[in-house]
């Protein structure tokens, strides 16, 4: 059956299954790959994107789920103020080791900066605990995601 | 781009065969080597290494360089670093440069196999002939062009300049020329002198991939998009040696978007690389090919290994321990010296199976056309994956290419292609179709190569004075090699090097065995391999004797390594040595004390810490490097372990990319601590009891390190690489123990911790 996804400001329109993950979807149909598998339970995060600006894990999201919604991916974060800042900041700091799990961290910290401009540590705890990295970049995660907040206050 | 350096494959074949590892007669340090009539560092690795610029770089018209990366990118920074040696011998100027990675072709680029924690140790110096190479001829070329000797010309940042009178050439203008010299001999090569370096040791250089990364651009395995495409996943069996006895594909085939049900033939154990078997579903978008798989039904014959047991097994391994085994190094007498001791100590220390469990999850797309196969895949080791594939499909190597992606992760998985040859498998069965295939993460829970599991059993006489007058450690642990060959049942060399056999102590009696030990599942390389249990329980057990001896625990080990000296490794019964020269590379306890003494100053050890806090400390030498670290934490009331601060003092020797050197020490601390903290793989009935990131639990940011400071000990380039990706881990547990211990006076001996502080 067709869907019709508003994804990163585009009306698109795709002929899968209604239960099929907005992952899948967005990896194997329409090709945008920046939007990584890693667990499809909702476990570790990579999947990240926002629904409507809140971050969602979209391979345990079916499309049914996600009609009428803006979804925004990694691919378009940049467009964004805080994402883009929460981009620069990642560079800055050298925060990517291998990077696979770098979307769904930037997609986490981008929605808590949105939320929560000058977040303390616990709040980094809370908004970040659910993306894993195994090459273990945290510590400069929780740095970029400062440094992140430090610039934003900057411009206001 | 126009590739105006470009090389032949035939004139690149000739090239090896008149100047490559036979006639490296210029450099000194191969030469003792060759002298032993044995190979060590990269000599000894398949296919060695390979210098030639004309196999690196290529220089385009509009100046632009192009380097050529041999090596895979998993997060080490190695497609920054490697060519970052190449365009500063070459006096590139790094805004112009450009990474390209390379196929996988050995023969060509040398070795590939990125594991070992070896790219730059083995790399460093090739790279940097490699720039010079084209440094050189770049130069010759400019000096020919304005008529004047070579002496009065000089490359300098992406020009080169005739020194009397500053005319100038860009790199650009002078390529097609270049191009069309002889490759100079190794032995005229004028190598920078580190004063001179640009970018090698400064740490300045951002990383390639990076925009791609924060922008979802950069592309992995698994993102492999090709026209046509098929989508594929595999039911393996649960067990190792599982066979598939029959199944019944009819509901599978009317999920909708299931294309086709495909057997895959499973090889026996020892099954090396090859695929477990199973049955692949192939399908036109990976969630489909997901939903046919669980509509299969299967019946398995699960084999020999049906029964292993994890619980059983501990004790089996517990047992095995406590009486004498296979002696692989002994000094003195060790019976005697327990007999003149005044007190005698001994403890087990347990580290389960764990899974490398990589980010990106295993994946691979492979297409058949004719007799030439294609792949794109995330692989540590692209020319084994590419010797596996055209066995598997009946073809010449020369007829495989292997693209090599990003990969998302390696910590040892992707050294072992099953997953490679699995796609190539279905994609015959396709008709050569395009195919990717992908493992799920329940898939690469349970079918890992799973780090080993041991029981570490010490025993210890102490003199009235409490000074060790014997050691004894048995050490019993499934080995790799039980995946290549029949079961071998014991450490083998490289496993026994990992720390169990060099172990510096000045102890008049010592004794190491490795009572045996049988492997009833896939067992591989995880970071750090065997260095994770045997720096566990030497340094943990070295810590309990301190505390036994009433002695600080730092002191105390100073005084066990005892006074600087160069020590021959294969004096402590290791001939293996991570392959390399033990002349070159002797065990230096010196290096060690001050990596000790750098991380026990550096955190403030001896100062008094509130209630409830403790500092450990730790040290251990693998892949020829000297790693110590102190780890702080703090126990809450309920008993809840934060870790506020780790420092961890590294001689890696010299430091190329210092920036990176520490990113993967930062890393290193945090798999360490969830090694320690959470990780474990559990059999029941031949089966693995996990199958997520809910019940194979790894390190989160909330558990993570707070604070971690990493203490690079100064070198000079005089001085041999050590190795960087894998030496942090080891003494990550032990420390982080030792500082519980100090905290609360519990001594743990079995990983993971997990809930035992709440007991």
């Amino acid at each position: 059956m067709s869907t019709t996804l508003n994804v990163n400001g585009k009306s698109l329109t795709v002929e899968v299954p209604e239960d099929t993950p907005l992952l899948w979807t967005l990896r194997d149909v329409l090709g945008m790959t920046g939007t990584k598998f890693g667990c499809g339970m909702a476990l570790c995060g990579a999947c990240t994107v926002h629904l409507d600006g809140a971050p969602t894990r979209s391979c345990i999201t079916p499309l049914s789920a996600v009609a009428g919604k803006k979804i925004t991916t990694i691919e378009a974060i940049g467009a964004d103020p805080v994402g883009n800042a929460v981009q620069v900041a990642w560079l800055g700091l050298g925060v990517p080791q291998c990077g696979y799990c770098q979307s769904g961290q930037i997609m986490s910290a981008t929605a808590l900066l949105r939320d929560n401009p000058k977040p303390s540590d616990a709040d980094i705890d809370a908004a970040m605990s659910g993306n894993i990295c195994r090459c273990g970049t945290y510590p400069r995660i929780r740095a970029a995601i400062k440094q992140a907040a430090s610039n934003q206050g900057d411009k206001k | 781009m126009m590739e105006i350096v470009k090389i032949s494959r035939r004139a690149f074949l000739g090239t090896v065969a008149v100047s490559g590892l036979m006639l490296a007669v210029g450099v000194p340090r191969l030469r003792a080597a060759v002298d032993e009539g044995k190979k060590y560092g990269a000599d000894a690795m398949p296919n060695g290494w390979v210098d030639s610029p004309l196999v690196f770089v290529a220089i385009g018209e509009d100046g632009t360089v192009t380097i050529t990366c041999h090596r895979q990118e998993m997060g080490q920074g190695v497609r920054t670093s490697l060519p970052m040696v190449v365009a500063d011998e070459l006096e590139a100027d790094w805004q112009r440069v450009r990474v390209q990675q390379a196929t996988g072709d050995q023969a060509r680029f040398g070795n590939q196999d990125t594991d070992g924690s070896r790219s730059m140790r083995h790399f460093f110096e090739p790279m940097r002939r490699c720039g010079a190479s084209a440094r050189t001829m770049l130069e010759q070329a400019a000096a020919a062009r304005w008529g004047v000797p070579v002496a009065e010309v000089q490359a300098l940042n992406h020009e080169v300049v005739h020194v009397p009178t500053q005319r100038k050439f860009g790199y650009g203008e002078l390529a097609v020329v270049a191009s069309q010299l002889p490759v100079p001999a190794r032995e005229t090569l004028r190598l920078k002198k580190p004063a001179q370096f640009r970018y090698i040791g400064k740490g300045q250089v951002k990383l390639v991939d990076g925009p791609d990364i924060v922008a979802g651009r950069a592309k992995y395995g698994i993102d492999t998009v090709l026209d046509g495409m098929l989508f594929a996943v595999v039911a393996r069996p649960a067990v190792y040696g599982g066979k598939v006895v029959s199944y019944d594909a009819a509901a599978a085939l009317k999920v909708p978007g299931v294309v086709q049900v495909v057997e895959i033939p499973g090889t026996p154990p020892p099954s090396e690389f090859q695929p477990l078997g199973g049955v692949a579903v192939v399908a036109r978008n990976t969630w489909a090919a997901i939903k046919g798989r669980e509509a299969l039904k299967i019946t398995w014959d699960d084999g020999p290994n049906a029964t292993y047991d994890s619980m059983t097994y501990k004790a089996e391994l517990e047992k095995s321990t406590r009486s004498p085994g296979k002696v692989v190094h002994d000094r003195g007498n060790v019976e005697t010296g327990m007999a003149k001791a005044a007190r005698r100590l001994e403890a087990e220390y347990y580290i389960p199976h764990m899974a490398q469990a990589p980010m990106e999850p295993l994946a691979a797309t492979v297409r058949i056309v004719g007799d030439r196969c294609e792949v794109w895949t995330a692989t540590q080791a692209p020319q084994v994956t590419r010797d596996r594939v055209a066995k598997r499909l009946g073809v010449p190597s020369e007829h495989v290419t292997v693209n090599v992606t990003l990969l998302g992760g390696g910590f040892g998985r992707r050294s072992k292609p099953d997953y490679v040859v699995e796609a190539a498998l279905i994609s015959q069965a396709m008709k050569g179709a395009p195919v990717k295939l992908t493992w799920t993460r329940e898939d690469d829970v349970q079918h890992s190569y799973y780090h080993t599991v041991s029981v570490e059993h010490l025993e210890a006489g102490l003199d009235s004075e409490g000074k060790p007058l014997a050691w004894l450690h048995r050490s019993a642990a499934p080995a790799i090699a039980s995946i290549f060959v029949p079961d071998p049942k014991h450490e083998q060399p490289g496993e026994l090097g990992m720390g169990l056999v060099n172990v510096p102590f000045v102890i008049p009696n010592l004794r190491v065995e490795n009572p045996e030990a049988a492997a009833h599942t896939r067992i591989g390389w995880y970071r750090s391999v065997s260095n994770i249990p045997h720096a566990f329980a030497i340094q943990s057990f070295v810590a309990e004797l301190a505390a036994a001896a009433g002695r600080d625990p730092k002191d105390y080990l100073l005084e066990l390594i005892g006074p600087a000296r160069s020590i021959d490794p294969r004096t402590l019964g290791d001939n293996w040595n991570y392959t390399e020269s033990p002349q070159r590379y002797p065990f230096d306890t010196g290096r060690l004390r001050q990596v000790i003494e750098t991380a026990a100053r550096e955190a403030g050890w001896g100062s008094k810490l509130p209630f409830g806090q403790g500092l450990g400390i730790a040290a251990h030498y693998s892949f020829v490097t000297y790693v110590a670290t102190v780890v702080q934490v703090a126990m809450s009331e309920k008993g809840e372990l934060t870790i506020p601060r780790i420092d961890i003092a590294v001689d890696c020797g010299p430091q190329v990319n210092p920036e990176r050197i520490r990113s993967q020490f930062e890393g290193a601390c945090v798999m360490g601590v969830g090694n320690a903290l959470l990780s474990e793989i559990t059999f029941k009935e031949g089966r693995v009891q996990q199958t997520n990131f809910n019940d194979y639990q790894v390190a989160r940011i909330n558990v993570a390190p707070r604070d971690i400071r990493v203490h690079l000990i100064p070198s000079d380039f005089g001085v041999p690489l050590g190795g960087v990706g894998e030496p942090g881990v080891p003494p990550i547990a032990p420390a982080l123990c030792n500082a519980i211990f100090a905290a609360t006076g519990k001594r743990i001996r079995s990983l993971p911790i997990a809930d035992q502080l709440s007991s």
